[in-house]
């Protein structure tokens, strides 16, 4: 019964992948653009459930890592003229060490103090950001210069379809493998029962500090091709509200599941296009299904399952 | 100015800034000492608070003019109103939440405050809305050193208010009831004292204090937003934090460090205004990690 599942389902997920890389032959420019906004926050929120869901640990700042990403690649494409595929081992590079910098002095706090200090560093990122002259102050940067891939200058809608369509892919692939791992495991039993864990030999602060600094960088990557798909970033990208709405793709499709956090983030984008009408009252409405949910169904629309 | 007349001015107005942390702060302590509840929704709640100052100032002036007494009242009722508000979220979102694992209570609170801050947005269309008061700007002056009455007037209400609740606290059974309470709820239950209804009256108390800052900062600043209460917020817990989670002198006391803080830190080379939040916050992040119980703080057993 359950290998039969099991076969369906990987039918299921063939069928739906042949759907999204065959869609750009049928969809216009704005379905492309508002699919690479799903896939985009495919990644970031993945990103974020490895702290959130798999390690369970309130991350209120995610916007950092994100910006951080962002604005190196905007940074050295524009003021070094580096090439945007070269930027990446360095948006890598530094979205890790701020994840470290953010996640080793706070992992020891306990839940609730973890979430203010990481929203209190959110903020700190944000505000450098509009201070510094290198960063464009409170104007940002823009005119960020578009790659070319193999002699195609990245400049259609369908080109970054397909590139966030690959980054989300490849989100998809990590989570899944790190879900299972020996890591991902020591993540559940940490999230489960912190000194049980360590009583099992776990080195509590060790695997909440890879758990941050994978999700770092998911945020920090996602942000590299979000500065050059833009072209034009600012402060005020990454406000507080940014790391919400990443939490809330989280928490919506259901903690620590891979196709709860995929649902999460289609929600996130597909909702506030499909009721505009709804105007300002979205958002709104957006929070008010996060707190009817928190009540009524806490573990998401898609949890995941132990056992 | 000399140096030292700055430093009064600076004193003064770390003085203000600090009782509204203060005051904010009071709300989040209490609520932390009582039921272990970071209330996200605090910031949100002293926003909500100001607004609810606005509208009614609105309704009064006619009646009672753009002066103190219309404020009084104001305040008195937009108290009153905001404290039930305190005591309705609680109800509706955190009693079913108490059992549920810390990360969903924290996200429920989350929820609460954007529901909050949304609501108010979409209907100011998140503009800036003026206060609709006329206090002149009449005051002493102590050398260079200027004061207005609504300085004066602010300060010593904070300082009423605080007074008026450390007497609630430390004399009146319910108050007793509520220390009770924050050092064992089952033995509480066993001595007869209804929780449920301690609690709410918590948050009661603690929403109404925040609804006094949030009407005495739209007094001071003279125009109001639907974001003002996510940085106060952050703010005040970080005052709490300061001065030890739960205690209640400590978040007075927090509050007014961070003001002075604050005010003093914009003085110093190198760090302008702009940099000012970045100062409050790398003061929380420090002292978490140093000294997580803060200045009046217990130490816990618990690991923090």
């Amino acid at each position: 019964m359950l290998e039969k599942n099991k076969k369906k389902m990987t039918q299921v997920y063939a069928f739906l992948a042949f759907i999204v890389i065959a869609m750009p032959v049928v969809a216009n420019n704005y379905v492309m653009n508002t699919f690479s906004d799903v896939f985009f926050y495919v990644v970031v929120c993945l990103g974020l459930n490895i702290v959130v869901g798999y390690a369970g640990l309130l991350d209120l700042g995610y916007a950092a890592f994100f910006a951080v990403g962002a604005y190196t690649t905007a940074i050295l494409t524009s003021n070094f003229g580096m090439n945007f595929w070269l930027t990446i081992p360095f948006a890598i590079l530094f979205s890790a060490v701020s994840g470290v910098i953010i996640g080793g002095p706070t992992l020891r706090l306990r839940s609730d103090y973890l979430a203010i200090v990481t929203l209190g560093f959110g903020e700190i990122v944000r505000i450098t950001a509009r201070n510094l002259k290198i960063t464009g102050g409170s104007g940002g940067i823009f005119g960020i210069e578009r790659p070319s891939f193999f002699g195609i200058e990245m400049n259609g809608n369908i080109h970054y379809y397909y590139a966030f369509l690959i980054l989300a892919f490849l989100a998809i692939f990590i989570s899944y493998r790190l879900q299972y791992s020996r890591l991902g495991r020591a993540w559940q039993y940490v999230r489960e029962d912190e000194d049980a864990a360590e009583a099992m030999g776990i080195n509590r602060v060790r695997v909440k500090l890879a758990a941050y600094v994978i999700g770092a960088v998911f945020g920090g990557v996602a942000g590299s091709f979000f500065a050059v798909k833009m072209t034009a970033i600012s402060p005020e990208t990454f406000m507080f509200t940014q790391s919400i709405l990443i939490l809330l793709g989280v928490v919506i499709g259901g903690m620590g599941k891979i196709p709860g956090v995929i649902c999460g983030a289609f929600v996130l984008v597909l909702f506030p296009e499909i009721f505009r009408f709804v105007g300002d009252m979205r958002l709104l409405a957006f929070a008010l299904i996060m707190l009817i949910l928190m009540l009524k169904r806490p573990q998401g629309i898609w949890p995941e399952r132990l056992g | 100015m000399s140096t030292l007349d700055i430093f009064f001015q600076q004193l003064v107005n770390g003085l203000i800034l600090g009782s509204f942390y203060s005051l904010v702060a009071l709300g989040y302590s209490m609520v932390y000492g009582i039921i272990k509840l970071l209330n996200f929704a605090h910031g949100d709640v002293y926003m909500v608070g100001s607004f609810v100052g606005l509208i009614l100032l609105g309704l009064l002036s006619p009646f009672l003019g753009a002066g103190w007494a219309g404020i009084l009242v104001a305040m008195i009722i937009s108290m009153i109103l905001v404290g039930l508000l305190g005591v309705l979220i609680q109800r509706v979102a955190y009693v079913p939440m108490l059992s549920a694992p810390r990360l969903s209570i924290l996200i429920t609170a989350l929820a609460v405050s954007m529901v909050l801050y949304n609501f108010v947005m979409a209907s100011t269309s998140g503009e800036y809305k003026a206060f609709p008061v006329d206090l002149g700007y009449e005051g002493v002056e102590f050398g260079n050193v200027f004061i207005t009455y609504t300085q004066i007037i602010l300060v010593s209400s904070t300082a009423i208010l605080m007074t008026v609740l450390h007497f609630f606290i430390s004399r009146t059974m319910l108050g007793k009831a509520m220390r009770a309470i924050a050092i064992d709820q089952d033995a509480c239950r066993l001595m007869g004292i209804n929780v449920t209804s301690i609690i709410a009256l918590t948050f009661f108390v603690g929403s109404a204090l925040a609804c006094a800052a949030g009407v005495m900062a739209g007094v001071y600043y003279g125009s109001i937003h639907f974001f003002m209460g996510f940085l106060i917020g952050l703010k005040a817990f970080t005052a709490a934090v300061i001065g030890g989670i739960g205690s209640i002198p400590g978040a007075v006391l927090g509050g007014l460090i961070l003001g002075l803080l604050e005010a003093f830190g914009t003085q110093l080379p190198f760090i302008g205004s702009e940099w000012k939040d970045v100062f409050a916050f790398g003061i929380l992040i420090l002292l978490l990690l140093f000294k997580p119980t803060g200045l009046l703080g217990k130490t816990e057993i618990e690991r923090m």
